[in-house]
């Protein structure tokens, strides 16, 4: 489905930031990808969804080289990408985001269920601008709620949990299963263990490297051991 | 006033800047090329020529009128007219109206196109006016669009005012200027929207004076400056007793327009708050990216964050 052979990518200073990335996103599973923080996990979903280009290396979706697509390009394509910290708009409505996300005009109860997905009450939030009125969870809600609306093949989630207060993180977990129950391709950056237990794969990234990847139960045990004795995950590949 | 039939050019303005769709609900005068091309007065609305002689109307709401609106939509349809008019509002006490007060420039003839609107608010006692008005200029040739208006408010007690002003494209100079003197708890909300490019300019001046304990002012200007165009920003919020005063300014510039703000707070209590924000630059990069992230091309984005800015 999506696919990343031999990527790297270098900051200008000469600081590399991922080193030699292959690794596939399987079609209609879903891949969590985790790690220690700058581990390269946002940029891996910002090469995906083309928000950043590889210095070398090439990305693939259905077998197609994208590595020079840009992001409006990828989007057409069916690659939908909700970003770690969302962006504030000053005059742009909650409803008017999301109709920009569907590319059409939505009913109220199209953007009910949409805002009611992510925990957020329609007549509260429909005409509330997405600006810095709305609190750093209510804006994290919203920008799921935009990659919901789209409907996309692929859907990458950087850290949807952030912000997200604990009793609306159980309708997030619904939120993926039934993202995945219907095919949705997804690959959702995350630390935390109850979005690790819904996964089908697991992605582990640490110094812009993949330490280890595969199906969640072969992954997990490997990833638990590392927390227990406190180091960096360092994957069944380094100790193989 | 001359009274003169309402001609077609003025008419599809004012569809523009009034919502006129063949008549006015309510009270109303329609302006036209500094004569009358229209006006009703109703039970509790009342327009009449202006009392000191001078060239426009008073308008005179009954105290305790609620929830009626007036039109007072002024059009200038052509050249080397240089239209000035004093329009005085009296709002009795408890009023609640709506007052929409569009103007439009339309000069094709190569002469300059000009109206002056000199407005004067005394709004009484708990009144609670909301103004709306939308400006635009039309037509080709050299000849230059320009509404220079002049608001000037007095509001009494616990009476309200909003203002809600919008120019999105036409005019090639404005030069607005908007005074207001606040009572107790009387409050004055302004909300402005300009879109300027090529050469035009736009220059907007606020002189407000909170005068009352518990009395308070929000001034808030969104604009887009492009091409060469040139806009000035200049706010004066004067805090006299126990008081809130906020003003900002939000600017998105591009090309090679200029904008300029500057802000002044003069507070001659020790309980006057007042607070002035202001924030000029291009379209942040990431709310094109992320509106690209959602399939728009780039010239989509911007047209969307503009649009949505200057909503």
């Amino acid at each position: 489905m999506l696919e990343l052979k031999n990527v790297n990518w270098t900051l200008p200073d000469g600081s590399v930031i991922i080193h030699n990335l292959s690794v596939t996103i399987p079609e209609g599973k879903l891949t969590v990808v985790t790690g220690p923080n700058g581990g390269g996990k946002t940029t891996l979903a910002k090469l995906l969804a083309g928000l950043v280009t590889p210095t070398s290396g090439q990305i693939y979706f259905d077998g197609k080289d994208i590595t020079n697509l840009d992001v409006t390009e990828r989007a057409r394509m069916g690659i939908s990408y909700g970003f770690q910290t969302p962006v504030r708009f000053k005059g742009l409505t909650v409803q008017g985001l999301l109709e920009t996300a569907a590319g059409r005009f939505l009913s109220f109860d199209e953007i009910c269920d949409l805002t009611g997905k992510v925990g957020l009450c329609t007549v509260d939030y429909i005409d509330r601008d997405v600006d810095a009125s709305l609190s750093g969870g209510e804006i994290k809600r919203v920008e799921i709620a935009s990659v919901l609306a789209r409907g996309t093949r692929v859907s990458i989630f950087d850290e949807p949990e952030a912000g997200i207060d604990m009793w609306s993180f159980n309708g997030l977990v619904e939120v993926f299963k039934d993202l995945k129950q219907k095919g949705t391709t997804m690959m959702v950056i995350s630390h935390q263990q109850r979005l690790l237990d819904i996964a089908d794969e697991i992605i582990v990234l640490s110094a812009g490297e993949l330490r280890d990847q595969g199906p969640k139960d072969e992954v997990m045990p490997g990833l638990l051991a590392g927390e227990i004795a406190g180091h960096c995950p360092v994957g069944r590949r380094e100790t193989a | 006033m001359t009274i003169v039939p309402l001609n077609p050019i003025a008419e599809k303005m004012l569809s523009t800047v009034a919502d006129f769709k063949g008549e006015f609900k309510g009270a109303y005068n329609i302006r036209q090329d500094t004569g009358c091309a229209g006006r009703r007065s109703t039970e509790n609305i009342k327009i009449l020529p202006h009392s000191e002689g001078k060239p426009g109307i008073e308008i005179h709401v009954a105290p305790g009128t609620k929830n009626e609106s007036v039109y007072i939509p002024a059009t200038v349809t052509r050249g080397n007219v240089n239209d000035l008019t004093y329009n005085d509002f009296y709002i009795g006490e408890g009023a609640q109206v709506v007052i929409v007060a569009g103007c439009g420039v339309h000069t094709d003839d190569g002469g300059e196109a000009k109206h002056n609107g000199v407005h004067r608010f005394f709004v009484g006692k708990g009144a609670d006016v909301l103004y709306e008005e939308k400006h635009i200029g039309e037509g080709g040739g050299e000849g230059r669009r320009r509404i220079d208006p002049v608001s000037d408010i007095y509001l009494e007690e616990d009476a309200r005012m909003t203002m809600d002003t919008v120019q999105l494209g036409g005019v090639d100079s404005t030069d607005r200027l908007t005074t207001a003197s606040l009572k107790a708890r009387s409050k004055l909300i302004v909300r402005e929207r300009l879109l300027t490019t090529g050469s035009q300019v736009a220059k907007t001046r606020f002189d407000v004076v909170l005068e009352g304990d518990d009395s308070g002012c929000d001034l808030v200007s969104r604009s887009v400056a492009r091409g060469q165009s040139r806009q000035e920003f200049l706010s004066r919020v004067v805090g006299k007793a126990r008081c809130h005063g906020h003003s900002a300014c939000d600017a998105i510039v591009d090309d090679q327009a200029v904008v300029t703000a500057a802000p002044q707070l003069d507070a001659f209590s020790p309980d006057a708050a007042l607070v002035h924000e202001a924030a000029i630059g291009k379209i942040a990069g990431e709310q094109i990216l992320k509106l690209r992230t959602l399939g728009l091309t780039e010239e989509e984005a911007e047209a969307k964050i503009v649009e949505g800015f200057l909503k």
